[in-house]
C-alpha cells in the first residue's frame, strides 16, 4: 500500500469506472425489459439511478462532458418515471441509445479522450423533446433550450385512476394452462399493484387436488391504462373458467402516486452503494422526504434515507488478488489437511482418542472453509447473459430476422473464470443461432412456424458442473449440407459412415464453415471450432442436440471452478500423473489380441472393433522402470479435442481424488504434454496430463518408434 | 541488481558499494549469489521430473504451496549431474518474478566484497560457459565465481524478455 503523502484521485476514478460499467450494465439490462414490455415502473426508477449514480461521480471529478449528457439523460428518465412523457418503443429505443452514448463519455472520460462536440447530440435531441421543456428547476447551463427538436411524445398528464379488481378462478381453471401467476405479471406491467390472496377456500392437504385452483386474489391496480386493458389480461379466462369482477374506486390525486412510486428522489449520490430502496414498505420519513423533494430531483438529496439503505449494503469491494491468495491458501490447507490425515492412518483411535477425533474435525472445516471461499469467486452468470438481448436484438434486425430471447437461470453461481471464458464462446453461439438457425419470418411461416423465432439461454447446476444451455426454434443442422461441406473441404473422407451425432459435430472442426458467403455476423469458418477449444481449455465438453427442422440445442458443461478439479491418479514407474477425470472413457488391461504393434503405425489398441491409438505414457516422458507390456499394465482410454480416442499405458490407477490446480509457468514455463501441476497428499508435485497434447506427442512418438523398429528390422 | 549499503568493513578494504554474496560450492569449486536475489536455503527434497527437459532441469518441487524448478548447477556447468542427498542444499533465489531452487552440495560462507573488487570474467574460462559469470572475486585467497542469475536459467524460465541486467 502506498503511505504516501496526500490524496491520490486516480484510486477513487478507478472505483468510480468500476462502477460505472457496472451500473451501465444495469441500465442496459432494464432498459431491454423497458423495451420488451416486461418492463416495470420500477425499472424506469432503476435506470434514473443508474444514470444519476455515474453523473454524480462524474461531477465530483469534473467530466464536464460526462455530466451534461448524463444530466440530460436524466432529466429525461425523470420525465418518463413520473408519467409526463410516455414510454413507448420508440423512446425504449431511444433509451438503449441514450445508455450507449453515455457508455461512450464514461469510456472517453476514462481514457481520457475528448469526443466530438456534437457526439451523440442526436440522441440528446431527441432525450429532450422527452423533457418537452420542462426541465427541471436546477438545469444546468447546458440547458435543454436549444434541444428544440419535434416532440415525439407528447407529454401525457398523469391521471391515474384505481381498480379494485376480483379473480375467483374456477377449480378446473388451471388444467386449461391458464396460469393466474402471468395474469398478475400482465397487471404488475399496467401499474403500481396490490395483491391481496384468498385462502379461505384452501382445503386440507389430504384432500387437495394439486391441479385445481384453490385461491382467489383482490388486487387494488393504480393505473394510467384505462378498464379496457385490465380487460385484455383476462381475456382468456374471463367466464367460464374464472369469476372477474372489476370496480374503479376513483382516481388518485395526483401528489399521491409520486409518493407512492417510492423515495427514488432521495436514492441519488449513494454512488451505487446502496441498493434501490424497496418500492412498498419504506420508512414514512422517506415518503415524507420524497413528498417535498417532488418531482424535481435534487442533486444533493435529503440524508435521512442513508441509514435505511445501509441496510441493504451487503457487499463490499475486495480485489480479485486478494481472494486468489485467500484461494491459495486455502488450497495449501487442503494438501496440508490431507497430508496430515495420511501420516496418521496408522494411528488407532484408542491411542490417540483426540489426535483422530482433531483430525475429523480439521477435515471437516476445511471442507467447509473450501467450499466458502470458492463461493467467494462464484458469481451469477446473470453477468454473462446480460449481454444476450443486446445481442439478438442487434443482430435479429441486422439479418432481418425476429427472434425473442428467453432466459432461465441466471442466477445460476460460477467461477468468475469460468464466465471470463465462457463470454466469447457464448456470443458467438447465439450469433450462430440467429445467423443459421432461425429461419426469416417468410420462411418461418411457410413451414408453419410462428414468425418470430426463439432463442433460449438457460444455465442449471448439474452434479458439480455448470450446463450452459443455448437452444433455438430454427431449422437446425442440415446435415446432409454439413456432411458434403466436409468432405469437400476434405475434413471426411467419402464414404466414410458417420452417426448423425458424429456430422453434426462437425461443425466444431476447425476450418468448417457452412455459409455460402462470407457475412459480418458468422461464417468466418473461425468461430465453432474456437468455441470449442475454449470450452475445453477451461474442462467443458460441448454437446449438441440436433433436431432438423425444428432446432437445434448446444448445450456446453463447465467444471464450477477452474482451482479445482476431479482427477485420477496414475503411476507410471516411479512417477505419479493426474488425468483430469472429464477425460476419461474408460480403462482395461487388454489381451495379447487387444494391443498390436503395427509397423508405420504404432501401437494400436483394438476396443470393440474400433482402433485406438495406444500411447505409452513412460515412452512419451522417459520414465524409467515402468511396465512396457500393455497386457501387463493399464490401458485408460481417454478422449481428445474432436472426440478422439487414444490409449494411454499407465502401470496402475491410484484413485480419484480432488487436486488443487497449480500452475507450472509460474515459476518455469509450460512443458508439452503437461497442463499443470498439483500437490499431492505427501507433499510431492504430481503433474496434471494434458490429453490434448498428449496425443501430439504421440504421434511424433509413434513415428519415431515405427522408424526405428524398421531400421532395427 | 541491488546494490547493498553495509556497514560491515571487516572483510574489505577501501570503499565504494559493498554487495554481500552467499558462496557455496560444489566440488571444489565455489560460487557467489546475490544475498538480495535468495529467499530461503533448504535441504534436498526428492523432485518430481518434469518429461522432455534438459538434464540439469532436476524436475519440481512444492515450496509451500509454489511449485518451484530446481536447476543442477553442476549439470548446468556441464560437469554431469549432482548424485543427491539428504546434505545438498538447494538455494531459493527470485529472479526478476520467478522463484527457482539451485541445487549445491554446500553452503560455504556469506562474503563481503567492494564492487570495486570484482573482476570481469577473462575470456578464456576453462569449464563453465563464461556468459553465465557476473565476475570474479578473490576472498581470503579462495576464487569465487559469482553467478548472473538473470542469464543463468534464461531459456529455461522464459525470463529473456527484456534483457540482461548487469
Amino acid at each position: 500500500m502506498s503511505e504516501d503523502q496526500g490524496y491520490d484521485l486516480t484510486r477513487f476514478k478507478a472505483t468510480y469506472f468500476e462502477e460505472c460499467a457496472e451500473l451501465l450494465a444495469t441500465a442496459e439490462e432494464t432498459i431491454a425489459r423497458l423495451q420488451d414490455g416486461s418492463g416495470t415502473e420500477e425499472d424506469l426508477h432503476a435506470v434514473f439511478r443508474c444514470v444519476h449514480s455515474i453523473k454524480g461521480g462524474a461531477g465530483a471529478f469534473a467530466f464536464d462532458d460526462l455530466v451534461h449528457f448524463a444530466h440530460i439523460f436524466e432529466t429525461a428518465m425523470d420525465a418518463l418515471r413520473s408519467g409526463r412523457a410516455e414510454l413507448t418503443s420508440h423512446v425504449a429505443d431511444l433509451l438503449v441509445r441514450g445508455n450507449d452514448v453515455l457508455g461512450d463519455f464514461v469510456r472517453a472520460a476514462q481514457e481520457g479522450v475528448v469526443l466530438p462536440p456534437d457526439h451523440g447530440n442526436d440522441v440528446l435531441n431527441q432525450l429532450g423533446a422527452i423533457i418537452n421543456g420542462e426541465a427541471p428547476a436546477e438545469a444546468p447551463k447546458a440547458a435543454v433550450a436549444p434541444l428544440s427538436a419535434a416532440p415525439a411524445e407528447p407529454p401525457t398528464a398523469p391521471a391515474f385512476r384505481t381498480f379494485r379488481i376480483r379473480l375467483v378462478p374456477a377449480p378446473s381453471m388451471l388444467r386449461t394452462g391458464n396460469d393466474p401467476l402471468l395474469m398478475i405479471r400482465e397487471l404488475e406491467a399496467l401499474g403500481q399493484l396490490a395483491i391481496e390472496p384468498e385462502r379461505s377456500r384452501l382445503p386440507q392437504l389430504t384432500e387437495m387436488d394439486p391441479q385445481d385452483s384453490y385461491l382467489s386474489w383482490t388486487f387494488t391496480l393504480e393505473t394510467e391504462r384505462d378498464r379496457a386493458a385490465i380487460d385484455e389480461v383476462f381475456e382468456f379466462v374471463a367466464g367460464d373458467l374464472a369469476e372477474i369482477t372489476i370496480e374503479e374506486v376513483g382516481a388518485v390525486a395526483p401528489a399521491d402516486p409520486e409518493t407512492a412510486r417510492s423515495a427514488d428522489a432521495v436514492e441519488g449520490d449513494g454512488w451505487g452503494l446502496f441498493e434501490p430502496l424497496p418500492a412498498a414498505g419504506q420508512p414514512p420519513a422517506a415518503q415524507t422526504a420524497t413528498a417535498q423533494a417532488g418531482a424535481a430531483q435534487t442533486t444533493r438529496p435529503a440524508a435521512a434515507p442513508a441509514a435505511g439503505g445501509m441496510v441493504h449494503t451487503a457487499s463490499i469491494r475486495v480485489d480479485l488478488d486478494k481472494i486468489d491468495r485467500l484461494v491459495n491458501m486455502v488450497g495449501e490447507l487442503v494438501i496440508t489437511q490431507a497430508m496430515l490425515g495420511q501420516q496418521t492412518t496408522g494411528f488407532s483411535v484408542e491411542s490417540h482418542p483426540e489426535l483422530i477425533q482433531g483430525l475429523q474435525e480439521l477435515s471437516h472445516h476445511t471442507r467447509e472453509l473450501q467450499e466458502s471461499v470458492m463461493a467467494i469467486r462464484a458469481q451469477p452468470v446473470k453477468a454473462l447473459f446480460s449481454k444476450a438481448p443486446r445481442l439478438v436484438r442487434d443482430l435479429s434486425s441486422k439479418l432481418g430476422k425476429q427472434a425473442r430471447l428467453v432466459m432461465s437461470g441466471e442466477n445460476t453461481e460460477v467461477d468468475k473464470t469460468v464466465i471470463e471464458q465462457l463470454s466469447d464462446p457464448m456470443t458467438h453461439l447465439i450469433r450462430n443461432s440467429l445467423d443459421h438457425g432461425i429461419e426469416t419470418p417468410e420462411e418461418r411461416i411457410a413451414m408453419g412456424k410462428t414468425p418470430e423465432g426463439t432463442i433460449h439461454l438457460g444455465a442449471e447446476h448439474r452434479s458439480g458442473r455448470i450446463i450452459i444451455e443455448i437452444a433455438d426454434d430454427g431449422r437446425g443442422i442440415d446435415r446432409r449440407r454439413v456432411l458434403e461441406k466436409a468432405i469437400e473441404k476434405g475434413l471426411v473422407d467419402r464414404g466414410q459412415a458417420l452417426t448423425d451425432e458424429q456430422i453434426d459435430m462437425l461443425i466444431f472442426a476447425p476450418g468448417f464453415s457452412t455459409a455460402a458467403e462470407v457475412s459480418d455476423v458468422s461464417g468466418r469458418g473461425v468461430g465453432m471450432d474456437v468455441v470449442r477449444k475454449n470450452i475445453q481449455d477451461v474442462g467443458g465438453r460441448v454437446v449438441v442436440h440436433n433436431s432438423p427442422g425444428v432446432g437445434c440445442r448446444i448445450i456446453l458443461s463447465l467444471p464450477l471452478t477452474l482451482a479445482v478439479m476431479d482427477g485420477m491418479l496414475v503411476a507410471v514407474g516411479q512417477q505419479r500423473y493426474v488425468l483430469p477425470l472429464t477425460n476419461i472413457v474408460e480403462s482395461l488391461r487388454p489381451t495379447a489380441q487387444q494391443a498390436r504393434s503395427l509397423v508405420n503405425v504404432g501401437d494400436v489398441l483394438t476396443l470393440r472393433g474400433e482402433y485406438i491409438r495406444l500411447l505409452p505414457l513412460h515412452r512419451i516422458f522417459g520414465v524409467g522402470n515402468a511396465i512396457t507390456d500393455p497386457t501387463r499394465g493399464l490401458v485408460v482410454v481417454v478422449e481428445t479435442d474432436g472426440g478422439d480416442r487414444i490409449g494411454l499405458l499407465v502401470d496402475e490407477l491410484l484413485g480419484q481424488q480432488q487436486v488443487v490446480i497449480k500452475s507450472l509457468d509460474a515459476n518455469f514455463r509450460p512443458v508439452e504434454g503437461i497442463s499443470a501441476a498439483t500437490i499431492l497428499g505427501d507433499g510431492r508435485v504430481a503433474l496434471i496430463l494434458d490429453v490434448a497434447a498428449l496425443r501430439h506427442l504421440g504421434e511424433s512418438l509413434g513415428k519415431d518408434s515405427a522408424a526405428a523398429r524398421i531400421a532395427a528390422e | 541488481m541491488q546494490t547493498f549499503q553495509s556497514t560491515d568493513h571487516s572483510a574489505t578494504s577501501g570503499s565504494g558499494d559493498v554487495r554481500q554474496f552467499i558462496s557455496f560450492t560444489i566440488g571444489t569449486e565455489e560460487y557467489g549469489v546475490d544475498i538480495m536475489a535468495i529467499r530461503e536455503i533448504k535441504g534436498w527434497t526428492a523432485t518430481t521430473e518434469l518429461p522432455n527437459t534438459p538434464d540439469y532441469m532436476r524436475g519440481v518441487i512444492n515450496l509451500r504451496g509454489a511449485i518451484i524448478p530446481i536447476f543442477d548447477l553442476r549439470a548446468r556447468f556441464s560437469e554431469g549431474l549432482t548424485e543427491t542427498t539428504a546434505r545438498h542444499v538447494i538455494i531459493v533465489v527470485a529472479v526478476r518474478q520467478k522463484v527457482l531452487g539451485i541445487l549445491v552440495d554446500a553452503v560455504a560462507d556469506i562474503i563481503t566484497v567492494s564492487t570495486a573488487d570484482i573482476q570481469p570474467v577473462p575470456d578464456i574460462e576453462q569449464k563453465a560457459d563464461a556468459a553465465l559469470l557476473a565476475g570474479l572475486v578473490t576472498v581470503d585467497g579462495r576464487m569465487v565465481a559469482l553467478l548472473d542469475l538473470d542469464r543463468l536459467f534464461d531459456g529455461d524460465t522464459h525470463l529473456d524478455l527484456t534483457g540482461h541486467a548487469a
